[in-house]
């Protein structure tokens, strides 16, 4: 386990009656990328959210090695607040993620992920895109270990794909990555590992 | 120390949130003046300081139960909530900086709503001043703990009241009892149980309303 950010085996999940996940077994090591694919519904986010620990399995078993804070999350919300500028969302996580020099950290992603001029707007007044650029700010405020991307390049357009392209491209090998996407062509050169899941 | 930080960042989202939405505080304002302005109109007669303490503390509750329905809100519609699970800090800091922030706004509506019921009924003494001020850390911590849990459900409006009105039944009891005797103490010591033992619940138990 010590080189393994995430084992899983057998997982299963179910809503009720409804079976969302079933038997997944999964070794992600540290500094691994691991890409899942599949058809709508046949479980990604469900996989992703279980993987960042927001939900817990109701078969099998997953062993995370990273901590809470080391964790980085990014699913089909963006988890920012719209009434709230980007500067004070960020500055809201940055906080709560105890992020040392908070302020330059968040100076520099704004600024890498071209919202610096518009971090005194409200987030409600931003794009979908623009949202979705403020999200990977945030998952990436707190140099996670371990980041867990559901659709990442969902809403972004081909400008910002490019700057999410070039900071996988920095992070991979030194983080570890478990990403859902429909276009695994995108990050085909990055992927140590594949998951396929069936609908 | 952590602790007491993450609680004052939350706080102060949520009321920033508020001081950009403006829209809890308006309408638990404008709420408790048009009920005591109703019952000014339809009371009969000039009515006993009895009668008119059961109002003031109906009025209070239903505030209050305005502000409680929309504390979780913008977790709920943002799916914020994740984010803030998420965090590394004590969840229980989430309920209690939504506590203080409902408090707030409570507080702020009561500042209207005092001086409005001296001027319609009787004047407030310093017993149910005191009798507010417990009765509103009850109603905010027990109020919001269940808010948090009503808003995962799909009937939420109707759950939280059919919740927190059974356990804010002994807030009433003590805070009219307060409110009337002339030696309020056993009362305000009452509330001051109350607040403790629903405190300690709310806070231990948080982190399971927000798990999954």
């Amino acid at each position: 386990m010590l080189l393994r950010v995430l084992v899983a085996r057998r997982l299963g999940k179910r809503y009720g009656e409804k079976r969302a996940l079933r038997g997944i077994d999964l070794e992600l090591p540290r500094g691994g990328f691991l890409v899942v694919t599949g058809p709508n519904g046949s479980g990604k986010t469900t996989l992703l959210r279980i993987c960042a620990g927001l939900a817990q399995p109701t078969d099998g078993t997953i062993e995370r090695a990273a901590a809470r804070s080391q964790v980085g999350y990014l699913g089909h919300e963006p988890l920012v607040y719209r009434e709230l500028t980007a500067l004070e969302n960020l500055d809201l996580y940055g906080r709560l993620y105890r992020v040392p020099e908070r302020r330059e950290r968040i100076g520099m992603l704004l600024e890498r992920f071209g919202l610096w001029d518009a971090r005194h707007e409200r987030v409600a007044s931003y794009s979908r895109g623009m949202t979705q650029r403020l999200a990977l700010c945030r998952v990436l405020l707190h140099d996670p270990e371990l980041l867990v991307l559901d659709e990442p390049y969902s809403a972004l357009d081909e400008a910002g794909a490019e700057l999410l392209d070039d900071q996988l491209a920095e992070l991979c090998g030194e983080r570890t990555f478990l990403l859902s996407t429909h276009d695994s062509a995108r990050v085909e050169r990055l992927a140590s590992g594949r998951l396929a899941l069936a609908a | 120390m952590n602790y007491v930080r993450d609680v004052g960042a939350l706080a102060r989202k949520d009321l920033l949130l508020e001081l950009r939405a403006r829209d809890t505080l308006p309408a638990m304002l404008l709420f408790v003046a048009a009920v005591f302005v109703v019952f000014h109109f339809t009371l009969p007669g000039t009515p006993s300081r009895l009668e008119t303490s059961g109002l003031l503390w109906v009025a209070i509750l239903f505030t209050a139960l305005l502000g409680l329905g929309r504390a979780f809100v913008p977790e709920r519609e943002q799916r914020t909530l994740d984010g803030l699970v998420l965090a590394p800090c004590d969840r229980s800091a989430i309920w209690l900086a939504k506590s203080l922030a409902t408090l707030a706004f409570l507080a702020a509506a009561e500042v209207v709503a005092l001086p409005l019921y001296g001027l319609f009924f009787h004047r407030v003494g310093g017993a149910t001043v005191a009798a507010v001020a417990l009765a509103d850390l009850g109603i905010c911590g027990v109020g919001t703990f269940l808010g948090a849990m009503a808003v995962v459900t799909r009937a939420r409006d109707l759950i939280l009241p059919l919740l927190f009105l059974p356990l804010a039944i002994p807030i009433v009891v003590g805070a009219v009892g307060a409110s009337v005797v002339d030696s309020p103490g056993r009362y305000l010591g009452f509330l001051a149980l109350y607040d403790l033992l629903f405190a300690v619940i709310c806070w231990a138990s948080f982190e399971y309303v927000v798990a999954e």
